[in-house]
Formats: C-alpha cells, structure tokens, sequence
C-alpha cells in the first residue's frame, strides 16, 4: 500500500533537461521509480536519459500514462509549472523548488480548487525533499538508502531532519511506509493535516511520525485533527527550541510572527491533542520504537 | 525585506493613500530646511529605522520650533535605538522624516498580511488604533475585525465599505476610505507585500484619513520581480554578517551564544541548535550551508561563523542528501588548514559516501573530534566549549 505513491506511479519530470532535473531523474531511476519521461517546453521530440522530451505536461500524460510529476523548475517559472501538471491530469505533484513568491502560491492553491476534490491534483512542496515509499517508488531527491520498508509514516517540513529521522529508525529496525516532505514554504501544496489523513487511511501505517518546526499553524491543527479523527497514534518533533521571534530561519516559512507559533507553545498545544513528543532530535527513532512496541 | 516609513509612505501615497506633508533629512540643516518648506508651527522628528515601536525608544519627536527641530535631528542622527524588535544591538538612525504636525481626532488600526492558515491575504482593522495589534488581539479581541480576500478576485468595495464601518468611519469620508483600502491592497499584491501595517491611520480634527505611520514588508522570495522595491533596500538597517552571508548563498542568523554551527538544512540545523541547548550550550549561530556544498562554500561558511569573536567552539552536522559526506569532508580539511582554526571542532558525517568522509576527516592528522549521531556531537560540543573555556580561565 503506502501513500501517494507505489510501485505502479509513473512519473514525468517537469524540468527534465536541466541539470538538477536530470541528475535527480538518473537517481530516481537508479532507484527504481517509473520515470516515463519529461516536459521542457520547445525540447518536445528529443530524448534524454533515453526518455522521450515533451512541450507539455497534457502531451506527457496522453503519451505515457503518467500520474505524477515531480517539478524542478526555477522559482520564476515553477508556479505556472504545477497549474499545468494540475491542469493536465497529475494526479499527485511534488515541487521542490525553493524561492517560489507566496502570492504565486496563493494562486496555484486557488486555481488547483476549480477540479472537484476527486479531480483535484494533490500538491506536496515546494521547497521539500520529495515523497518516498521506499523499496516501491521514490519521488524526490533524499538518499533512497537511508529508508528502510515498513510501517511508519513520516511527515516533515524539513529534508534533512526528515533522514535523521528515517536513519535513526532504520538503525532499531524500524521501517518507513511513506515518508512525505511538504516543504518549509509559509503556504504549502499540503498540511501536515491532509497528509494525516493518507496516513490513517493506508493499512500499512501504524504510527507517524510528525516532524515540525516553529512558524505557522499546520502542526496545531494537525494535531486538532488527530485529536479529532485519528486512531492511529502520532509523534510529533517540533524543531526552533532556540529560535528567537521574528527572525527566518532558512525556512521562509519558519519564523515566529504571532502567538502560538514557536516550538514550545507548539508543543504544549500538541501535547493537549494527544500527541506524543519526542523530547529531542536524537531520540525520534526510540520514541517510535516504544510507541510501536506498545501499539504492538 | 523592510522599508522605511517614508519609502512606504511614498509607494502608499502613488496609489491614493493620503499621508502628512514630509520630507527626508540627511543632517540637522536638512531637518530645519524641510520644515522650512512645510510651513506651519508644528512638525514631527521621526527616526528612519526598520523597527515598529519607535517611538517609545525616543526615536519621535514632536518640535514646535526650528531650533527644536534642529536639536532632535542633532540628537537622533547617529543614534543606535533599541526597540523589542530590533534586539539588544539596536539599529542606527541616519536618515530622518520631518512630518507636519497632524491634529488628531482618532487613531485606528489598519493592516494586510498574508493568513496562512486561510491561505489568503486578509485585512486586520480596529478602531483602536496606536497600541500594537498583539497586545490589542489579547486585551480586546473583540475590537479587531478581519476581512478575508478572494485571491482570484480581489478586494471588493462592499468589503472596503464593510472595513470603514467597522472602523468607525463617517459617511462624509466613506469613499476615501474605500479609496485608501484599495490602494493599500493594490500596493501590496503589485509590490509582493507579505505585510502592509499603517498604525496609526488616523482621523484628523478636519475628518481627513491619514496614514500617520506605514510599514510594509516584502516577500524574498519575490525581490527578483520587484526591481524597484529591491533598490529600497537599506543595507545599514541590516546585520552585516547576515547580509554577508546571503552574498555566499548561506543563510545565517546570529545569535548570543559561543558554539558554532554549520549544518545543511534549515530544519536539522534548527534541530541541532536545539540539541546543543538541551546538553547546556548555547548556539552562536543558525547556518544553513545548504545542498550541493563545494569546498569552497565550506571555507565561506566557517570564516563566517569564526568571524564571531564570541565562538568558543564549533559543530559541523551533515546529512549528506543531494552533498557527499567525501566533499564537505574535504571541505573541512580544506577550511581548518587554509584559516588555521584553533578552537576545537566537532564534525558529524551521515549520509551519502559517509565512510570515504570519515576516512578524509582521520586521515587529516587535524584534532577534529568526530561524533556518529546527533546527541553524541552535541555533547562533545558543549564539552570541548566548557573546556575551551576553563582552559581560558573565563
């Protein structure tokens, strides 16, 4: 099972002649996901990694069947990328561009309403590491060997915080279904939220694992949601203990601006809905150890 | 990126916002000049820096002569003023805005900012204006309304018209007010304004809608399509070494503490500083040297940290993704040897051609300490700082 991607995605790469697009297309290849082929528009007709090139995404999608894409567009452009991925029948889109204008994003999150829900391209990113299921399909540009298969759920803000968290689990034994970055960006394709809600739904999954940092509501209402609606069990990391208010820090998306937002009233309110907390970074995979022992 | 008041006082004032008869001043002549040409027998002194709050730090003065005038710019020129937003540093005053006196009747609250819980640009306003919206939304939440904006649409006058009332506006400047809303969205979607706060926007004693104070900040991530905004930009109002850094293509935020850090990612490095504060350090630094990290950007990465006399000892945490474990190892070896670092370092390779890093890192012959995982590098950091520390005999 896993989430939003398997063994059978079949994925185009948006970007695909560039050279961050081609490099993490060969990885991606290298790990066995389905890459089918590319869009850059004006190369249509070529072929490259021996993979045929299209002008547009809709052509990509007639041609090869494919469901996904995955976006390595610069920032100038990106934003007008995702709305044809989501235009042409992608079903599940990962950007990982960074340095995307929020008022673009604003847009493609209103322009992504106009399909019906069942139609509606599911976005995670930008400014992420991608999705991965591991041993079945990687969408992304983490190190692949650091998951292991098995059934925590993983959902992050931050890439590398997100392989502590993988790496330290695979040194218990303990696998991943699904890991899913949606990005340090202030507006997001999706919240923790609606990446809970794949992970209650897949059988596979027994915990998850939540990675936040300060910054924003997605990890409070997450954690609202859970309270709410979940019954599997989730652990929450919540990273900037040290962040002063009103400085970014890296992330766009990560500085404390209203009440609310930094790591400890997080935490607190997290706590509140049920959430277990993982003390420290360097104990993600214990906690998810004891947290699996008891769910059994 | 922030502007002054009086650079968001211009933009807002193009698009039919009405603001005080003003104007810049470079020196105390200057001061007295501008008021000269605004007439009257009022004017305001106001301190240009990138800080809310200003004039609780001194940073406002009201004159009601010319040698008045003269002796404030004299004493704000130069002048380091600390607020609670620009930390203990504070930031240097070298321009001043000369302001017509304005007869108040009323001070409200008015501003734009992106929600990103609604995903949408939502106008915040009160009839309480003056105090600070934070400490309003606490004492009297009541007193604040919030208009959200179709994005695809755009602000609609029936919600200007909903925002005035609520405002407490009068029949007889209903339409400026409709007119100075729009204009102030108008300004923040054609400029990428993540943030537009005019507070006070007041009521004068002849029922005229002024924007006495603005403050408008812009989306980063947007600065390569806003030309004219980016010249704006006031490198004085700005920490140097952060600034620096973003030259590099590093992002970098200071802070108090003495143990260095360069880590990729913005979320790890958050993490890590946490772990060091959690084993009873405090970080000097935030330092995300990012993806990709050639030798070269290494070096950059650790004179900037080092340029921090407060550095005691420092933390190198990779997990190599998208970079080698082999090339920041290089990188490292590379950086200690040509800088000649004395402090202690701490390094922690995991990740992508882990082993062939660790193998550069011991086959340097440098006294770094290695660690595996991420609580075992924290600990050593603060262990080799305490050291560092008692050998210094602070």
């Amino acid at each position: 099972m896993a989430i939003l991607i398997n063994e059978k995605t079949r994925i185009i790469v948006q970007g695909f002649t560039g050279k961050i697009g081609t490099f993490h297309a060969e990885d991606m290849l290298k790990y066995g996901s389905k890459v089918v082929g590319g869009v850059t528009p004006g190369k249509g007709g070529q072929k490259h990694l021996g993979l045929p090139v299209f002008n547009t995404v809709k052509e990509a999608v007639k041609e090869t069947g494919a469901d996904a894409s995955i976006v390595f567009v610069p920032p100038a452009f990106a934003a007008d990328s995702i709305m044809e991925a989501g235009e042409a029948g992608i079903k599940y889109c990962v950007t990982i561009t960074d340095g995307i204008p929020t008022q673009d994003m604003m847009k493609v999150k209103n322009f992504l309403l106009r399909y019906p829900i069942e139609k509606r391209m599911v976005l995670t990113g930008p400014n992420c590491a991608g999705t991965i299921s591991p041993g079945k399909c990687m969408l992304g540009i983490m190190p692949g060997h650091i998951y292991m298969p098995g059934n925590v759920g993983i959902v992050g803000r931050s890439g590398t915080l997100g392989y502590e968290a993988a790496s330290q689990m695979k040194a218990l034994g303990i696998g991943v279904s699904t890991s899913v970055g949606i990005g340090g960006d202030p507006i997001n394709g999706s919240a923790h939220q609606v990446i809970l809600e794949k992970f209650e739904q897949d059988p596979e999954t027994k915990v998850i694992m939540m990675i936040g940092e300060i910054g924003g509501p997605q990890e409070v209402e997450a954690g609202i949601y859970a309270k709410a609606n979940m019954k599997k069990p989730v652990v929450a990391y919540i990273a900037g203990l040290t962040a002063p208010q009103g400085r970014r820090m890296g992330h766009a998306g990560a500085i404390i601006s209203s009440a609310g937002e930094g790591a400890a009233e997080k935490v607190a309110m997290l706590k509140d809905c049920g959430v277990t907390i993982c003390p420290t970074p360097a104990q993600m995979g214990e906690t998810i150890a004891s947290i699996l022992a008891k769910a059994g | 990126m922030d502007i002054h008041e009086y650079q968001a006082k211009e933009l807002l004032s193009s698009h039919g916002v009405k603001i005080a008869e003003g104007g810049l001043a470079y020196s105390p002549e200057d001061a007295v000049q501008r008021a000269r040409e605004i007439g009257g027998h009022l004017w305001v002194v106001k301190a240009q820096i990138h800080s809310g709050a200003r004039g609780k730090a001194g940073g406002i003065k009201i004159c009601k002569t010319l040698d008045e005038v003269a002796t404030a710019a004299e004493n704000l020129l130069g002048k380091r003023l600390v607020t609670h937003q620009t930390g203990s540093s504070g930031k240097v005053c070298s321009r001043l805005y000369i302001e017509a006196g304005t007869e108040i009747a009323r001070e409200l609250y008015f501003s734009l900012l992106v929600d990103r819980s609604a995903e949408r640009i939502v106008m915040v306003g009160s009839s309480e204006g003056g105090m600070e919206i934070e400490e309003l939304a606490e004492k009297n939440p009541e007193a604040i309304t919030k208009i959200h904006i179709e994005p695809a649409v755009g602000l609609q006058d029936f919600q200007a018209r909903q925002m005035a009332f609520a405002l407490g506006l009068d029949a007889e400047i209903l339409s400026h007010a409709v007119k100075t809303i729009r204009g102030c969205y108008r300004a923040l979607r054609a400029y990428d304004g993540s943030m537009l706060e005019i507070n006070p926007l007041v009521v004068t004693k002849s029922n005229e809608l002024i924007a006495l104070d603005a403050k408008i900040s812009f989306d980063d991530n947007a600065l390569f399509r806003q030309q004219k905004i980016s010249e704006l930009r006031d490198k004085s109002q700005e920490d140097p070494r952060e600034m620096a850094a973003a030259d590099r293509g590093l992002s970098y935020v200071g802070l108090d503490g003495d143990i260095g850090c360069m880590i990729n990612g913005a979320g790890l490095a958050m993490a890590t500083m946490d772990m060091i504060k959690l084993a009873g350090g405090e970080p000097a630094n935030f330092l995300d040297v990012g993806g990709g990290a050639s030798p070269e950007r290494v070096e950059k990465a650790f004179r900037l940290v080092l340029a921090d006399q407060n550095v005691k000892a420092m933390l190198v945490n990779i997990f190599a993704g998208i970079n080698r474990c082999d090339w920041i190892a290089e990188g490292v070896v590379q950086a200690v040897k040509k800088i000649d670092m004395k402090l202690p370092l701490i390094v922690r390779l995991s990740g992508t051609n882990v082993e062939e890093g660790r193998r550069i890192i011991a086959d340097s012959g440098l006294p770094i300490i290695t660690a595996e995982t991420l609580a075992e590098a924290a600990e050593k950091a603060v262990q080799a700082r305490n050291q560092a520390v008692s050998r210094g005999g602070c």
